[in-house]
């Protein structure tokens, strides 16, 4: 071991300093980098150009697989095609009919929350992207989309499918964007039942079949079959769109808290397109922002910590454990949405973001799926 | 000593390019969980056969964008195979004069290092993979080391 660090290495042509002193300044270079990568900064937009550079070679290590689907997708019968074809005139026939009295629908709907004009709809613009690969192991549920920076797209923005919520951009570059899988299990999608209201945090397995939905009392009204929507209180997806249907509930009774998995309604291995959505600001179903989540005027005490976005699971305590403390289902670090500040994020949306309002700081909430009179959640039974 | 005139800088920079490549390919679960770090490979291949051809600012270079790719922290196997790459040249005069066996002995220990750089460092940056199958990676690489070592005579005339 004598020639570590010895000038040995020196003799071999005397260029320049020895291996001991160069590696010395990469390594520093590295802890450098590593400290200013963790702390976010000037190194993001390093970042950004570093991922144009190896976009070409992330295409080049993808080109064959996607050869081989091309191939695949190429040497299909007619036969199979003409099926294809048929089920999808099935399915948009259904749709039209699911459709048709949407408009009928949201001037009804507009009419009962009082409101003059039906709002438009939340999402305001949409881009579809393809996938140029898909990392699904129980480390990382990733995926590799070919619109960046370039295409407006921006870290945090919702990502879905036809079937549902999909995840969210992790990281851009500027022909390129990684997205975490809301299966990735270090992501946590807060989420509210359809049917009854419970709202809770749905978090990554690692499976790309399955989310867990540990923060759910026992006596709380959650089925088998529950279809999950987003619920709109974590600063990046819009409220209301469907993430997933309740798989499994088991309740034991010795447990505070029931175990709840649902699965995913994105087919996450099977598409190969998505869409990058925009939601209108100001409108009621769109994500929540800090100010209307922290500065409620109603509550008497308002939330201590501010919503952190949905990326950053690890509830760093366990919710209330026994259900009276709380009816709702929120571990601590979720965006506030006990009873307390519920009144400020479960107005109903009487005041459309159009009409001069009297309060011009805070665009109204989301609103209720259901009378907001008697809470989120279930009252408990005790 | 005219071996720093006829350094592969080439052969350095497309072989680099190719293992990382090969460490990023898309394989299925059971093949990528003992894929060996085939960047880590190569440096120590051009490490101790041609330590003056990539200096240690090619491997660096390698290592970032193995990072870029994996999305980790900027640096972290930069520095890992930055280390692996100066611990290569710095013995490569007495590695050269060993039996494949010996050198293999070598390369499962660097390539262990090499892993154990990476972990400690995910560990510090809260992205821990807790898999055992990472520790067979430097096993499957240093049985690959004898056929890499075979290549000698082609990419160098040696005197």
């Amino acid at each position: 071991m004598a020639v570590f660090g010895s000038g040995g290495s020196r003799s071999f042509g005397g260029r320049g300093p020895s291996f001991g002193f160069r590696f010395f300044c990469y390594a520093l270079l590295s802890v450098v980098f590593m400290f200013y990568d963790r702390k976010g900064g000037w190194l993001d937009t390093a970042r950004y150009g570093l991922q144009a550079a190896v976009y070409p070679l992330q295409l080049a290590v993808n080109s064959p697989s996607a050869a081989w689907r091309w191939m695949q997708e190429s040497f299909t019968t007619r036969e199979t095609l003409q099926k294809e074809v048929d089920a999808l005139r099935n399915q948009l026939r259904d749709q039209q009919l699911m459709t048709l009295r949407q408009a009928a629908l949201e001037s009804e709907n507009a009419t009962l929350r009082g409101l003059n004009a039906a709002m438009p709809e939340v999402i305001e613009k949409r881009l579809i992207g393809e996938v140029v690969s898909v990392e699904v192991s129980t480390l990382r549920q990733r995926l590799l989309i070919n619109r960046g920076g370039n295409s407006g797209v921006h870290r945090a923005q919702p990502v879905i499918t036809g079937d549902g919520v999909l995840g969210q951009v992790y990281r851009t570059g500027p022909f390129s964007s990684e997205i975490i899988l809301i299966t990735d299990s270090e992501h946590a999608l807060p989420v509210q039942v359809l049917r009854s209201g419970v709202r809770t945090i749905a978090l990554g397995t690692g499976r790309s079949t399955a989310l867990e939905l540990p923060y759910v009392p026992q006596n709380y009204d959650v089925k088998v079959g529950d279809v999950l929507v987003t619920s709109g209180l974590d600063e990046v997806f819009p409220f209301g769109l469907p993430v997933g249907r309740i798989t499994k509930v088991e309740r034991d009774p010795t447990q505070p808290l029931a175990q709840i998995f649902a699965a995913p309604l994105a087919r996450i291995e099977s598409d190969r397109e998505v869409l990058f959505i925009w939601a209108r600001p100001g409108h009621p179903a769109a994500p929540a922002t800090p100010e209307i989540l922290v500065e409620a005027p109603k509550p008497a005490a308002p939330p201590k910590a501010a919503p952190k976005p949905a990326r950053k699971p690890a509830p760093a305590t366990p919710p209330a454990t026994t259900p009276t403390e709380s009816p709702t289902a929120e571990p601590a670090t979720a965006p506030p949405a006990d009873d307390s500040s519920s009144g400020a994020i479960d107005r109903p949306a009487d005041t459309p973001a159009d009409t001069p309002a009297d309060a011009p700081v805070e665009p109204p909430a989301n609103p209720p799926p259901h009378p907001p009179s008697d809470g989120p959640a279930e009252v408990p039974q005790t | 000593m005219n071996m720093a005139r006829r350094e592969p800088r080439w052969a350095v920079f497309f072989t680099v390019l190719l293992a990382l490549i090969f460490q990023v390919l898309p394989l299925p679960d059971w093949l990528s969980a003992v894929r060996p770090s085939f960047v880590a490979l190569v440096v120590i291949y051009w490490g101790v056969y041609s330590p003056h051809a990539g200096g240690i600012f090619a491997p660096w270079l390698a290592g970032l964008s193995l990072d870029v790719f994996k999305g980790d922290v900027l640096g972290q196997n930069a520095m890992a195979i930055a280390l692996v790459a100066y611990i290569a040249m710095s013995l490569h005069q007495r590695l050269r004069n060993q039996t494949l066996v010996q050198q293999s002995l070598f390369v499962f220990a660097v390539l262990t290092l090499n892993e154990f750089v990476v972990w400690g460092i995910e560990g510090w940056s809260g992205h821990v993979v807790a898999t055992p199958w990472r520790w067979i990676q430097p096993m499957i690489g240093a049985m690959l080391w004898p056929f890499m070592a075979m290549l000698v005579g082609r990419t160098h005339t040696r005197a």
